[in-house]
């Protein structure tokens, strides 16, 4: 297997032999890396790891999400992320002072919020709501897509999203969990931008994907 | 394996074949566009369908593990899978086999990094031709592997059985009652890609030689069902490129 190229593993199959590492979704044993997920294996400069093709989503420090308030406790607010476990975050993350008392009148059960995940172990995971772009969802659509499909609706350094952006004048932004937030001056522009998204999502795997979008949205303006 | 090639000339097969010929297997992911992971198995007649979904929080809550996930398996045969009509829902029976493919499969699923949460499998038996368990932990492998949940390895099942003194691969539901000479031993056996076996069950009469020969026969059939999941889960990837 060459580098760059992708190829289909299974788990418990060996992905290459020799010097390699092992990254995500891998292990070594002997002298070989094997795969311990089903997924897309590929080598970037001997280090081995596998795409998954499907699954739950597991956060890491850094990522932007989408979520929902479950429960609101003394000391923050509990998140769902789309995660197995249930998320946190903390009062004093969020960006405003807040009365230990009134927690609801800024966050209440059932509101939707941007949040970034700043720490994940085996006892939870943490969010903050301090930094841009980090706030309650007033207003648009919130939909879920798989959240492999992610990369290939952002594109390549958010060629995809801003594509979308420009053609339907919608504020778009798509959490790495999967949950895309559509927000635009009326209804049919989010819906169409929605369209777009599950498209992309649903067709993630077709090569020349920017140029069918394209055409797409040609004959839609029509 | 002397005592394998001595008799396979001469033994009769009800459904005329070979000793260590498996029925038609039919291996395909994805039939359960509900679940998270999904998969069919089938010995020929025997048809079993697998869903997975999860990791997930795990109710009851007195049953979370906080130092690991915890595998849980629900074998169920549908009320027209067998000639008379089975009253639906948990029995005996499915209750056992349900335990047996939690255990088999547990060796090959890593969930240490979804501590308090359940990947629930649920195994539907739509027909029934003998070695449904068997049928069953196959599905059941391939939908986990579907499901996008970390494994060492695939679980491969087969039935070997003992028909008077001959052992046969995949025994069929006329093979398990066979009433002549000694009758019939029933082995059901799952083992990993690499050749380990996780599970192992056993009805009748063996002796000790011959149970190791089984065991033999079992594990290089076993090779054979592994290329066949294998294949029909790289398949599953290359449809989706191709169709979109």
């Amino acid at each position: 297997m060459s580098e760059q190229e992708r190829k289909v593993v299974i788990p418990g199959e060996i992905i290459v032999e020799g010097e390699y590492l092992p990254g995500e979704n891998t292990e070594k044993k002997d002298n070989a890396i094997i795969s311990t997920r089903y997924g897309l294996a590929e080598i970037i400069q001997g280090l081995v790891r596998v795409i998954p093709l499907s699954g739950v989503y597991s956060p890491r420090v850094g990522n932007i999400v989408i979520g929902t308030i479950k429960d609101i406790t003394l000391k923050g607010w509990l998140v769902d992320i789309n995660t197995p476990t249930i998320a946190f975050l903390n009062v004093s993350e969020f960006p405003r002072f807040v009365n230990k008392g009134s927690l609801e009148s800024f966050l209440d059960i059932d509101d939707i919020a941007i949040f970034k995940v700043i720490g994940v172990n085996s006892k939870g995971i943490e969010l903050t709501m301090k930094g841009r772009g980090l706030m309650k969802i007033e207003k648009g659509m919130v939909f879920e897509i798989n959240y492999t499909r992610v990369p290939r609706v952002i594109g390549r350094e958010g060629s995809m999203v801003s594509l979308i952006k420009q053609k339907t004048g919608c504020n778009i932004t798509v959490g790495q969990n999967g949950l895309v937030w559509v927000s635009g001056e009326d209804i049919e522009k989010e819906l169409k931008a929605r369209k777009m998204i599950e498209y992309i999502a649903e067709n993630s795997f077709i090569s020349g994907l920017t140029d069918k979008v394209n055409e797409l949205f040609g004959e839609k303006n029509e | 394996m002397n005592y394998l090639e001595r008799k396979m000339s001469e033994f009769k097969r009800p459904d005329g074949r070979k000793v260590d010929e498996t029925r038609k297997i039919i291996a395909k992911v994805g039939v359960v566009p509900n679940a998270d992971g999904s998969a069919m198995f089938a010995f020929g007649k025997t048809v079993a369908i697998a869903a997975v979904y999860g990791p997930k929080n795990m109710h009851p809550q007195h049953e979370q593990n906080p130092k690991q996930g915890t595998l849980r398996c629900t074998y169920s045969m549908n009320s027209f899978s067998v000639q008379d009509r089975i009253r639906p829902g948990p029995s005996r029976r499915s209750m056992e086999i349900s335990e047996i493919t939690t255990w088999a499969l547990s060796p090959v699923v890593m969930l240490k990094n979804f501590p308090n949460t359940v990947v629930d499998v649920h195994i539907n038996i739509l027909q029934a031709d003998a070695s449904t368990r068997c049928a069953g932990i196959n599905a059941a492998s391939m939908a986990l592997a579907h499901a996008g949940i970390p494994m060492k390895d695939l679980v491969t099942s087969i039935s070997i059985g003992k028909l008077d003194k001959q052992l046969v691969v995949d025994v069929n539901k006329k093979e398990e009652d066979w009433e002549e000479g000694e009758g019939a031993t029933d082995i059901a056996m799952s083992f990993t890609g690499s050749g380990e076996l996780t599970h192992i069950q056993l009805d009748g009469h063996i002796s000790n030689e011959e149970l190791k020969t089984a065991i033999e026969l079992g594990r290089a059939t076993c090779k054979k069902i592994y290329e066949i999941q294998k294949k029909a889960l790289k398949e599953a990837v290359k449809i989706e490129e191709e169709e979109e």
